[in-house]
């Protein structure tokens, strides 16, 4: 069954900004505007409308979500990410296009939406519930649930102000995780908490996946993105650049803030001397470029060409993850490869790698070189490659997933008969 | 064919559709009938944190009709002289003041309620009515804990309620109403013009001196009457047919409020109707602009 739950069509949202009109008017500014009007009707006749202080937020979007659909709406901050989540729940109308929902929608575009201060755990429980749309009995018949989930029983009769930021962000997320509408609409709230509650947040809305609700989930946590949903809509600067399998359009993602840019150092194209040429990552059995099993090895290759005359050169290979982290950093020079140099000389690089086991997720892996003998002994960069890790997945933050064999055994015979 | 009977669980799935609107939207009230429960919750809230965050909790309800009523008294009453339709002073003010704390307080906190739940309206879809309409209804929690006080000021001067009190729920009735029309377009007003905040407690006084609670609505028809205008003319200000129909119902004596209280309630239900709409009208665009 794949009957369609969101049916989006040209969406459109226009704001007015400038400084020249704040977005709330004063009755002044209106009664000058209104005297005003006429004058500058006139005046616009000629021109057109103007649009100098209006801005397109999101344009002409359309999008076909299905249901049981989890699908991951990504992209850079101001690219109408959550313009799209706020017109989908309401919150906001279109300026054009139109959308059609089929089922109940629930939005977390925030948690602890309506908290407050002086009013105990149970209190803001009730009323954040009624406040996202749950009835009472609803709230009533799973109050146990969400108390242990948020793992605040004994501060339940607590005004708030005394949690920690811990407690109060538990237990507002759980109380929206037990929302249970047919379409769940989600901004960021997966970027809250510590990280054994984020794991759990996970947990529970990969539940909710399974359970064959739509889920329409914005992140910038592309670990969680890709572990749970199936598919994209990669969105920029208001319109929907890529929407597709989850994989390519995170890749896509990268490749938009610059994951994997051309480096800016000096590479093959300087003059064509010196550097690499286009990198390539092979899996033992995978057959997609760049894509490995975390458990297999994996052998990356490229051409690199020494232009002038020199002593050697060293050659390193680095690969980091999307936050920028080194995962490794390993070098070789050419004395120990055994080559006999000359100058203008292309050489085939390979390295094999035994199984990494790296967490499941996307890297990205380039070559540097240094040249020997030269006085300022450049320095060459390739192209950030994409390096797509499938497997097992762990922990948010973690960078390896090895695979273990656990073994366990009593120590010494049970008293037991 | 089957022995098995078919769960038909599956119940109908709404179909929900998003446009851009134009022109006068239609109130949707079944929309609002079914957010009940939110409405609930936010009175309680309201109501619960209004206790919760005062010393004086619940007395503040009395406290503050009662000591207008006791330098209304002194002042009006005793200094000026301004008359009562025969009433003792105290309890002819205190019945009028108990309508007019509910309807000043009511404008007060509803003008306010949007700009002030604006992390509600820019995160979460409900019919935004549900808001104003909170803080005007947990007015009526103060307003009870008032009347009883009202009940024993009657006992004190010995003023026995009548048959006319059965009349007084379509009073309250009445009051609740004009409250929340008013509430609704200064509401909805305030998220566009934010001057709207300065010039609510502004006009809230003025109206207090143009409607009958200091001084008897008769002395206002006696001088009507001089200059030969029918004595309906004052119900158009509707707080005068609410105040003398609330002095009529619950001390029995007075007036009865005839015409001047039709033009009142036609006046409410005028402000209510419009300010339902207006506000429903301007309800699109207050995410983007609260």
């Amino acid at each position: 069954m794949s009957a369609g739950a969101i049916r989006a069509r040209d969406l459109g949202k226009e704001y007015r900004i400038g400084s020249r009109r704040a977005n709330y008017k004063t009755i002044r500014e209106t009664v000058v505007d209104l005297a005003a009007a006429p004058y500058r009707r006139m005046m616009r006749r000629g021109k057109g409308a103007s649009s100098d202080d209006k801005v397109w937020a999101l344009k002409d979007v359309s999008f076909d979500v299905n249901a049981g659909e989890v699908v991951g709406v990504i992209g850079r901050n101001g690219a109408g990410k959550s313009t799209l989540l706020k017109i989908l729940s309401r919150i906001t109308e279109p300026t054009t296009g139109f959308a059609e929902i089929h089922g109940r929608v629930g939005s977390l575009l925030e948690v602890g939406t309506g908290f407050h201060e002086e009013l105990t755990g149970r209190e803001n429980l009730f009323l954040n519930g009624a406040i996202l749309g749950m009835k009472r009995a609803e709230i009533l018949r799973k109050f146990d649930e969400i108390v242990a989930f948020a793992e605040i029983d004994r501060f339940i009769d607590t005004p708030v102000k005394h949690y920690s930021t811990g407690m109060y962000l538990r237990l507002a997320f759980s109380v929206a995780a037990h929302l249970e509408p047919e379409i769940l609409l989600v901004d960021e709230v997966l970027a809250v908490g510590d990280v054994t509650f984020q794991k759990k947040c996970l947990g529970k809305m990969e539940d909710v996946a399974k359970l064959g609700r739509t889920v329409l989930l914005v992140s910038h946590n592309m670990a969680a993105v890709r572990s749970l949903c199936t598919r994209g809509l990669v969105l920029d600067a208001g319109g929907l650049a890529v929407s597709g399998d989850i994989g390519s359009c995170v890749e896509t993602y990268f490749k938009m803030i610059g994951a994997f840019q051309e480096s800016p150092d000096p590479g093959i194209d300087r003059s064509g001397s010196a550097g690499f040429e286009k990198v390539t990552i092979f899996g033992k059995t995978s057959n997609a470029a760049n894509t490995i099993q975390q458990s297999e090895p994996c052998e990356v290759s490229t051409v690199f060409r020494v232009a002038r005359e020199t002593s050697g050169f060293q050659l390193v290979c680095i690969v980091e993850d999307m936050q920028g982290r080194v995962v490794f950093r390993i070098s070789h020079d050419s004395q120990s490869l055994g080559l006999s140099l000359e100058s203008s000389q292309e050489y085939e690089l390979r390295l094999g790698f035994p199984p990494l086991w790296l967490n499941a997720g996307l890297y990205s892996l380039h070559f540097r070189a240094f040249i020997w003998g030269d006085r300022s002994s450049p320095r060459y960069d390739s192209d950030k490659v994409p390096l797509d890790v499938a497997g097992g997945h762990s922990e948010v933050d973690s960078i390896l997933h090895p695979e273990a064999s656990w073994m366990m055994a009593p120590l010494r015979e049970s008293a037991v008969q | 064919m089957s022995a098995v009977p078919v769960p038909a669980i599956r119940h109908e799935v709404p179909i929900i559709h998003i446009r851009p609107s134009r022109g006068w939207a239609s109130l949707r009230l079944d929309e609002v009938w079914a957010y009940r429960e939110l409405l609930y919750f936010l009175i309680w809230r309201d109501v619960k944190l209004r206790y919760k965050q005062t010393a004086l909790g619940a007395a503040w309800a009395i406290l503050q009709p009662l000591m207008t009523m006791v330098v209304f008294t002194i002042f009006f009453g005793r200094l000026a002289n301004i008359g009562s339709d025969g009433l003792p002073y105290p309890v002819f003010s205190y019945a009028g003041l108990l309508a007019w704390t509910f309807f000043a307080d009511g404008l007060n906190k509803s003008s306010q309620s949007l700009v002030a739940s604006s992390n509600l309206v820019r995160k979460i879809y409900f019919p935004r009515l549900v808001i104003p309409g909170a803080s005007v209804f947990s007015g009526l929690v103060d307003f009870g804990v008032a009347f009883v006080f009202l009940f024993g000021l009657m006992a004190f001067y010995r003023i026995p309620p009548t048959i006319s009190v059965f009349a007084f729920p379509l009073f309250l009735l009445l009051l609740v109403c004009l409250t929340l029309g008013v509430g609704l377009w200064l509401s909805a007003l305030n998220v566009e013009y934010r001057d709207i905040r300065y010039v609510v407690p502004f006009f809230v006084q003025l109206w207090l001196f143009v409607t009958p609670v200091i001084y008897p609505a008769s002395k206002v028809s006696a001088k009507l009457a001089e200059m030969g205008l029918p004595a309906w003319i004052y119900g158009l200000n509707p707080m005068a047919g609410v105040v003398e129909g609330f002095r009529w119902s619950l001390l029995g004596r007075g007036p009865r409020p005839g015409s001047m209280l039709l033009v009142s309630a036609l006046v409410a239900m005028t402000l209510l109707i419009t300010g339902a709409f207006y506000f429903r009208r301007m309800e699109r665009t207050f995410a983007d602009v609260v």
